[in-house]
């Protein structure tokens, strides 16, 4: 494929002899994209931790995980898990596709990083992380409504219209 | 109030000349940088443009030994209520100088977390516009903050409240 070395060859062969053509496909971006594959949900945990533990990819570093709500498109949502391995300095890229309502398993056991990332792809998607530590709002206040980055909500938000009143509560 | 039009006049007018002069004089900002217009507040206070000379000789991190909020940058609905809760810890007499097109109107932001101005939460006395305003700016509206304190009295400084809303 354009844009692959040998090594990134050698793990996506591994992945697929791993784990089958049904739950891996690699994606054919040309030229000097980051190499990617596409996973099944069902798989996606052991997937990820394959890539971190076999030493022939060793991704040591969940660099992004972000996002993409494909309006009308299915499937609606997509994760996507940008991987670095300093050993072989190589990056990868995992996308799984989602649909609105689903629930992915945390990724936050196998990178650290990922409990952040996780944090506000909920927070601005509402993609709810299963056993997630401590999955709340990061950017947003916890009383704030909706989520903003799905293509179904407008930029100004709801209440646009009505005047911003602040109510200061007590202090306990 | 038992004191005649007259008698306000000649009576009060010398006290509130020197009272006003002393206030506007040394009014001490507290710092409330939010953003990018922060960088040239900072850059006010500095040597070239120095806003000690106008009286703004410290600016004091607690708002208990403060006279001006000068809100400098873009207000988030997270933010909101940390800054009314600032402003309602400095002591009266208190005056706001909203900094820059977010402080004013919400700036280029017309979006779901960021404040249109920062007059729905506190009543701003000068609004300086501009992204981000130079100095000479900010210190422009300085001077015409210290006008406005000068034509003040004593007897009548009502403490402002914003009108609540119903329900």
């Amino acid at each position: 494929m354009t844009g692959e070395t040998k090594d990134i060859q050698k793990v996506t062969g591994k992945l697929i002899r791993q784990f089958g053509e049904k739950v891996i496909t690699i994606e054919d971006r040309g030229g000097s994209a980051i190499p990617s594959v596409v996973v099944d949900k069902a798989k996606i945990l052991e997937v990820l931790f394959f890539l971190k533990a076999d030493p022939d990819s060793a991704f040591d570093m969940l660099t992004d995980l972000f996002g993409v709500d494909n309006n009308k498109e299915r499937p609606r949502f997509e994760l996507i898990y940008f991987l670095n391995s300093f050993k072989n300095k190589m990056r990868f890229a995992v996308k799984v596709g989602l649909e609105d309502g689903e629930s992915v398993p945390t990724a936050s056991g196998i990178w650290k990083a990922a409990e952040w990332f996780e944090r506000e792809i909920y927070d601005m998607f509402g993609i709810r992380f299963e056993g997630h530590p401590d999955l709340r709002r990061i950017l947003l206040d916890e009383e704030f409504e909706g989520h903003p980055l799905r293509k179904d909500f407008p930029v100004e938000g709801p209440d646009f219209d009505k005047p911003f009143v602040v109510e200061l509560g007590e202090e306990k | 109030m038992g004191v005649t039009e007259a008698d306000k006049n000649v009576l009060v007018t010398s006290v509130d000349f020197v009272v006003n002069w002393a206030r506007k004089n040394s009014v001490w900002p507290v710092t409330f940088g939010l953003a990018c217009c922060a960088l040239e507040m900072m850059v006010a206070s500095s040597a070239t443009y120095d806003i000690a000379r106008f009286g703004a000789e410290v600016f004091r991190p607690s708002p208990r030994q403060s006279d001006l909020m000068i809100v400098a940058g873009t207000v988030t609905k997270k933010m909101a209520p940390i800054l009314k809760r600032i402003y309602e810890q400095m002591p009266e007499p208190k005056w706001v100088i909203a900094m820059g097109a977010c402080a004013c109107s919400g700036g280029i932001f017309r979006t779901y977390n960021t404040v249109q101005g920062v007059d729905q939460i506190v009543p701003v006395d000068v609004y300086v516009p501009g992204c981000p305003p130079r100095p000479e700016s900010l210190l422009a509206g300085l001077i015409k903050l210290q006008e406005k304190i000068q034509k003040e009295t004593i007897l009548e400084r009502e403490l402002i409240s914003l009108p609540k809303m119903k329900g």
